[in-house]
C-alpha cells in the first residue's frame, strides 16, 4: 500500500466517524494547554484535538495564544453561531499590510467553529481550520461527534439534519476540502477571506497587530446596521458574502460581476448588466440589478432561491438569509432609476 | 508516524512511476468515497469508476493536476445527480492536465462538468443527459470549460441543456470534435474564445446547432480564429426552451450555424439540412453595450463550400411571410445582416438585411440577395485547435 493510499484509508475512517459519529474510536483526548505547532505546519491530523487549539473543546475555551475575534459583517451560514479564533505561534505576530489586509505569519491558524442551538442546547457541528504553511494556506474541515468530545477530519464533507435559528429544518452541508477553495481561492492560491482590516474592529486590531491597517473597521457592525445607510449595509453584505467569488481572479471571475467593497463601477456591480452564463439561474430576468426594481434583479432572485443551479452562493448555505436579502432589496429599491 | 507518512507521500509524488489507480465502486457512501478519491489523488494517478449507477447528493470537484478520471463507458458508469442537493455543477475541475473519460452524468441541477482555469483538459466519451428532454429547468451547460488554454472535447454527447450542450467560454486553443449535441438550446457554443476547431460533430434537434459568439463586458473578449468544418448540422428545430434573459434565449428555432461578433471564422464542408430559419447566419451583436474594448461586428467571416439541403423554409423572423414570398417560398441558406465583413465562395446562395448600423434593430433592414466577394486567400489555420500533446491521452 502506497502512503497516499494509507492516507486515503485513514481519511475514509475519519469520514465514517464524521457521518456515523462512532464513539468507539473517537475517544476524547486529554486537554492540552499549548497548541501543537507541528500539526499546524504539516500533515492532516485526523482529530481536531490533535492541534490543541482548545483547553475545552465542547466549551470552545481557547488555549494560550488562541485569540477570539468577530467580524463586523459576518458571512451567512444558515444562521449558525460562529466562533472564530486566530492562533499565532510564539515569537511571531500579525502585521498590517498596505492593502488594508493582514499578513499572517507562517504557522498561523484560523479556526472557525459552527454551532446551532442556545445555552445548554448548543451543539457544535463543525470546525474549519485554515493553516498557514510554508507552501501556502491549507483548509481542512472537521466534524464534531455526537458526544461533543472531539471533531474528526471529514475531507469529503458531510451532510446532517439541523434546525436553523429561524426554525427551518435543513440538510446542513459541511463543505469538502475542495469546496473550501471555491470560496478561499484567489489566483490559484488559498487565502483567508474573513479577517480583513475593514471588517474587524479597530480595538481588536490595535490589540493584536503592529499597527491598525489603513481602511480598518469600515464595514457596518451587522446588528447595528439600522444606524447606517442602506447602500453601506448592502455593500458590506455583498462584499462579505459574494465578493470572494465574484471578483477578478476568483471562482466566479468569468461572470464579469465584481461585488467587492472597493468596486465603484455600477456595471461591474451588476447594474443593468446582462448575465453571462447564468442559465436558468437568471429566472427569466434580464439584468443582474435593475435600479428601483428588486424583483426584476437576478442578483436578488438567486439569493432568494434554495434550488441548486439557481441559488447563490452555490456553497456554504442551505437556507435563505432573510436579513441579507432584505438589505439587498432595500439597496436596489432605493437606487435611482 | 503520521508525519513520516506525509513525507513519504510527497516523495512518491515526485516519482511518476509510482502513479496509482484508485478504484471507486457504486453503492453506499459513493458520494464521499468518490469525492475522497478526487481529493486524495496524487498527480499522475488514475481514478477508475467501476460500472454502475452512482447516486450523488452533492457536486463533485477535482483540484489535483495530472489526474485521469476513467469510467467503464458513457453508458456503463453513470453519475446520477437526480438527488443533488447542493453545488452549481455535477463535477468541477480547477486543476491542469486532467483527463475525463468514459462516464456519464445525468440530471445535474446546474451545469454538468465545469472546468475553470483548467489548462490542457481532455473530455473524452463523456455523456451529459437531462433525461426528461428539453425543459427550461434543466441545467445550463453540459460540458463547460471556461478561462482555460488547451481544451480537447472528443466523442462526448450532451442532451437537454437549457443553454448550450457543449459550451467553451473565454478560452484559447480548443478542439471540439466527434461529438453529438442533441436537443439542447444551443448545441455547441464557442464564446469569447480564440483558436477553436469545431469539426466532425453532429448537432441535431437543438434550437441552434453551432454558435460562435463574442459578448461584451467579460474578462476575456475578442473571439476569433475559429474553424467550423465537416459537421452534420441537421434538423435543429426544437422550439427555444431557454429561460428568458440568457443570450441564447434569443436564438431563433432552426438556426444551423450562427456567427455573432467575431473575427476570422471559417464555415466549410458542413452538411446543413432541415434548419428552418437559417442554415448559416452571420450577424452583429444586437444589444446595447457599454464597453469601449468591444467590437460588435462579424469581421473576415468566410463561408466556404457547404452542402445545403434547403434553406430557411420556416423562418422565425419578423415579416417571415413577406420574406418568403419575396424569395420564392424559401429563404436562401446564408443570412447576413450586412454589417462587418463576409466573404463567400462563388455560387453561395444567400440574402442580406443590408443594415447600416449595429444595435439599431431591424427597422432599417432592406432585405436583398447576398452580394459579397469570394475569399481573397486561403484561411490561415495556424495555431487553431487544441495542442497536439492532448491527443496522446486518447489511447487506451
Amino acid at each position: 500500500m502506497r502512503p497516499a493510499t494509507a492516507l486515503l484509508a485513514a481519511a475514509s475512517l475519519a469520514l465514517a466517524g464524521s457521518v456515523a459519529a462512532r464513539a468507539d474510536f473517537l475517544q476524547p483526548v486529554a486537554a492540552v494547554e499549548a497548541v501543537n505547532d507541528d500539526a499546524v505546519v504539516q500533515g492532516m491530523p485526523r482529530l481536531l484535538s490533535q492541534f490543541g487549539f482548545f483547553t475545552d473543546g465542547a466549551g470552545q475555551a481557547p488555549a494560550a495564544r488562541v485569540t477570539p475575534y468577530r467580524l463586523n459583517t459576518p458571512l451567512y451560514s444558515d444562521g449558525a453561531e460562529k466562533l472564530r479564533f486566530v492562533y499565532v505561534p510564539e515569537g511571531k505576530r500579525m502585521e498590517a499590510n498596505g492593502d488594508g489586509l493582514i499578513d499572517f505569519p507562517v504557522g498561523t491558524a484560523l479556526i472557525k467553529t459552527f454551532a446551532f442551538g442556545e445555552g445548554s442546547e448548543r451543539r457544535l457541528i463543525e470546525t474549519r481550520v485554515l493553516l498557514h504553511r510554508e507552501s501556502g494556506w491549507v483548509a481542512l474541515p472537521y466534524v464534531w461527534n455526537a458526544e461533543q468530545t472531539d471533531a474528526a477530519l471529514a475531507i469529503a464533507g458531510a451532510r446532517m439534519s439541523v434546525v436553523t435559528p429561524a426554525g427551518e429544518a435543513i440538510s446542513y452541508r459541511v463543505p469538502n476540502k475542495n469546496q473550501c477553495k471555491e470560496c478561499h481561492g484567489l489566483d490559484d492560491a488559498v487565502i483567508p477571506i474573513g479577517p480583513k482590516a475593514r471588517n474587524l474592529s479597530g480595538e481588536w486590531l490595535a490589540a493584536n497587530l503592529d499597527e491598525v491597517p489603513a481602511g480598518a473597521d469600515r464595514l457596518v457592525v451587522w446588528e447595528k446596521r439600522s444606524a447606517s445607510g442602506v447602500a453601506a449595509v448592502a455593500r458590506a453584505y455583498l462584499d462579505v458574502n459574494c465578493a470572494h467569488c465574484h471578483r477578478p481572479g476568483a471562482t466566479a471571475s468569468n461572470s464579469g460581476l465584481d461585488l467587492r467593497w472597493e468596486q465603484d463601477d455600477p456595471h461591474a456591480l451588476g447594474v443593468m448588466k446582462r448575465p453571462v452564463a447564468a442559465g436558468r439561474g437568471a429566472g427569466g430576468l434580464l439584468f443582474d440589478v435593475v435600479p428601483g426594481d428588486p424583483d426584476q434583479s437576478i442578483l436578488l432572485h438567486r439569493m432568494l432561491s434554495n434550488d441548486p443551479g439557481v441559488a447563490m452562493p452555490e456553497v456554504g448555505k442551505s437556507s435563505i438569509d432573510r436579513e441579507g436579502t432584505e438589505a439587498v432589496r432595500r439597496w436596489i429599491e432605493e437606487m435611482p432609476k | 508516524m503520521f508525519r513520516m507518512t506525509i513525507a513519504a507521500a510527497l516523495l512518491a509524488t515526485a516519482a511518476p512511476a509510482l502513479a496509482e489507480t484508485h478504484v471507486v465502486t457504486p453503492g453506499d457512501g459513493a458520494q464521499e468515497r468518490l469525492q475522497e478519491a478526487l481529493i486524495m489523488a496524487q498527480p499522475g494517478d488514475e481514478i477508475v469508476l467501476e460500472a454502475g449507477r452512482y447516486a450523488m447528493s452533492d457536486g463533485l470537484s477535482l483540484d489535483v493536476e495530472d489526474v485521469t478520471v476513467r469510467g467503464a463507458g458513457m453508458d456503463g458508469t453513470v453519475l446520477d445527480f437526480t438527488g443533488q442537493q447542493g453545488a452549481g455543477e455535477g463535477l468541477l475541475v480547477t486543476s491542469d492536465n486532467v483527463t475525463l473519460r468514459d462516464f456519464a452524468l445525468e440530471n445535474p441541477k446546474g451545469d454538468g462538468v465545469k472546468s475553470k482555469g483548467a489548462d490542457n483538459i481532455v473530455y473524452h466519451r463523456i455523456r451529459v443527459t437531462w433525461t426528461r428532454g428539453p425543459h427550461p429547468e434543466n441545467g445550463a451547460y453540459g460540458i463547460y470549460p471556461v478561462e482555460s488554454t488547451g481544451i480537447l472535447v472528443d466523442g462526448v454527447k450532451v442532451t437537454g441543456a437549457s443553454d448550450a450542450g457543449i459550451y467553451v467560454g473565454q478560452s484559447d486553443r480548443i478542439t471540439v470534435r466527434n461529438s453529438i449535441a442533441e436537443a439542447n438550446v444551443a448545441g455547441i457554443e464557442i464564446e469569447n474564445s480564440r483558436n477553436a476547431l469545431v469539426a466532425h460533430n453532429v448537432a441535431t434537434r437543438n434550437t441552434g446547432g453551432i454558435l460562435v459568439f463574442d459578448l461584451p463586458s467579460l474578462p476575456v473578449m475578442g473571439g476569433g480564429n475559429v474553424i467550423i468544418e465537416n459537421n452534420l448540422v441537421v434538423a435543429n428545430d426544437t422550439p427555444n426552451f431557454a429561460p428568458p434573459g440568457n443570450i441564447v434565449a434569443g436564438v431563433r428555432r432552426g438556426t444551423g450555424i450562427m456567427v455573432m461578433a467575431n473575427e476570422k471564422v471559417l464555415i466549410e464542408n458542413n452538411i446543413l439540412s432541415g434548419n428552418p430559419t437559417a442554415p448559416v447566419m452571420v450577424i452583429a451583436y444586437v444589444q446595447p453595450y457599454e464597453d469601449a474594448r468591444y467590437n460588435p461586428l462579424p469581421r473576415e467571416v468566410v463561408v466556404g463550400t457547404n452542402s445545403y439541403d434547403g434553406g430557411g423554409y420556416d423562418p422565425q423572423l419578423d415579416g417571415a411571410e413577406m420574406l418568403l414570398a419575396a424569395f420564392g417560398g424559401e429563404l436562401p441558406p446564408v443570412l447576413w445582416d450586412g454589417l462587418g465583413s463576409l466573404a463567400a465562395v462563388e455560387g453561395t446562395a444567400g440574402w442580406s438585411l443590408n443594415l447600416a448600423e449595429a444595435g439599431k434593430g431591424l427597422g432599417a433592414a432592406q432585405p436583398g440577395p447576398l452580394v459579397v466577394t469570394a475569399p481573397a486567400s486561403a484561411f490561415d489555420r495556424s495555431g487553431i485547435g487544441a495542442p497536439a500533446a492532448l491527443e496522446a491521452r486518447l489511447g487506451g
